[in-house]
Parts: C-alpha cells; sequence; structure tokens
C-alpha cells in the first residue's frame, strides 16, 4: 500500500506546486495509480533504495529519481526503471 | 522490481482486488530551476516517528492517516518504527534508517553540488493505508502546505 500512499501524497504537493518523483516498487500499482513521476526500482519489499549500508547504491537510485525532474520532453505518467550499475538495458 | 510472489496469498489476492485509486487528471509541475539550485524535502512511508511524538497507530482501521515532522538534524538512531504491515522485512530499515528515509544521502549529494539545498524538515507518512480518503482530503494538503512554506521546490518520495 505504501507504493499508492507516496502516489497520493505527491499527487497533492504536485497540486501546490511542487515538482515530485516517487519510488515505486510494483509496476503494476504504479500503472493503475498513475503518480506523475516514478522512478521504478528493482529491489524486494523493505528495500526501496538497494541495500542497508550501502551508501553508494542509495546514492545511485536517488540520483537516478533525481534525474526525472531534468527531462525537458516528459509528460505525465512517467515511468522509468532504475538500472543497477552495470546492468545493460534489455 | 519487487516481486508479488514474495507476498503471502491472502496479500496477493488482496491487493489484486484491491480498488486503487487513481490520478486523474495527473498534475504536473515542470521545474523552473535545475536540481542543483532547488530546495529538496523527503517523504518517508516508513511509519517514522521522532522521540516525544505520539507513534503511528497500529490498529487504526483503515490505516493511520497522520504524518509526522522528522527534524533534518535528527539522529536517525532515535527514530522509531511503526508501519503495521508484515508484507516486508523491518530488519534493513533498522540496520539503516536511510533506507528508506535517505537523509545522510541526500546531504551527501548536496555536498557534491547535486541538490541545491536540503529542507529543514521532512515528513513520515505510515503507508499502509487501506482507506486513503482522509490522506488525500486532509493530510496530504496539510503536507503540501507545510512544504509551500518551508518553500520547497521539490520532494523525493519512498515507500516501504
Amino acid at each position: 500500500m505504501c507504493n499508492q500512499t507516496v502516489s497520493l501524497v505527491a499527487a497533492e504537493l504536485e497540486r501546490r506546486g511542487i515538482a515530485t518523483v516517487v519510488v515505486q516498487l510494483l509496476r503494476f500499482i504504479a500503472e493503475k495509480v498513475q503518480p506523475p513521476r516514478a522512478l521504478l526500482v528493482p529491489f524486494k519489499h523493505g528495500f526501496p533504495l538497494g541495500e542497508p549500508k550501502n551508501p553508494e547504491l542509495q546514492r545511485e537510485v536517488i540520483a537516478a529519481a533525481l534525474r526525472l525532474f531534468e527531462d525537458a520532453d516528459a509528460e505525465p505518467p512517467l515511468l522509468t526503471e532504475f538500472r543497477p550499475p552495470g546492468q545493460s538495458p534489455i | 522490481m519487487a516481486d508479488l510472489s514474495e507476498l503471502s496469498l491472502p496479500l496477493r489476492l488482496f491487493l489484486k482486488a484491491y480498488p486503487w485509486r487513481r490520478i486523474d487528471p495527473i498534475p504536473w509541475v515542470i521545474p523552473d530551476k535545475p536540481v542543483s539550485q532547488s530546495r529538496l524535502a523527503l517523504v518517508t512511508t516508513a511509519g517514522f516517528s521522532a522521540p516525544g511524538q505520539a507513534p503511528f497507530d497500529e490498529g487504526f482501521k483503515g490505516g493511520d492517516y497522520s504524518f509526522r515532522i522528522i527534524p533534518d538534524g535528527i539522529d536517525l538512531g532515535a527514530l522509531e518504527e511503526h508501519h503495521r504491515s508484515e508484507a516486508f522485512d523491518h530488519r534493513g530499515l533498522a540496520a539503516d534508517p536511510n533506507l528508506v528515509f535517505p537523509r545522510d544521502r541526500v546531504h551527501e549529494l548536496e555536498a557534491a553540488g547535486k541538490i541545491g539545498s536540503i529542507n529543514h524538515r521532512h515528513l513520515s507518512f505510515m503507508g499502509s493505508i487501506t482507506a486513503p480518503g482522509r490522506l488525500r482530503s486532509e493530510t496530504a494538503p496539510e503536507a503540501a502546505k507545510l512544504f509551500k512554506e518551508d518553500q520547497v521546490d521539490l520532494a523525493l518520495l519512498v515507500p516501504v
């Protein structure tokens, strides 16, 4: 349910003029709820930013999320997959 | 991504039958300055509360829709977690609160010039809310008002 909760809060922030990006753990929820900007991560529940005590990976995820703010051609809903460093796109 | 197969069968069935709230129309803010010049705030749904704050009510029917203000300068070890879901392993966030509330990580990115500034306060909700009516009508608008007062430009929201 967290995936929906962050999305609904994000939508309200956007309505008030604050740009948002949410991390999402389940694609099917992101597609149903439609948060404005979402980074879909390949991690299990409880581990949205990768691994505990792995600051480098956590920063990579956050940096990927922040890049969504700088996509000048983006339109909502923007759903982008995070690929861990070293993993080639399919 | 997280897989439905890691969840119990009753939970999988619940999620498949649940009436998800679709955001329509989708609000959209185009930032008017780069991230490197913007003020960022965090929102987590980990159910964190700071010392002296009432914990989230894990027995609240439909899910506790309140939020807690988390000062940016807080000792992360002082945060208490009261997330009612048993669908995830809580040991990760117990070992490292940055996993779900990346306060240190965004400050590192700020120091590296990637983020303009970090807001002096952030928010924690408790994400297991199956009845989000009052979240949408009361507490999410309150959260937005608070961040607007702080002149927050961007928000990063992290579920668990």
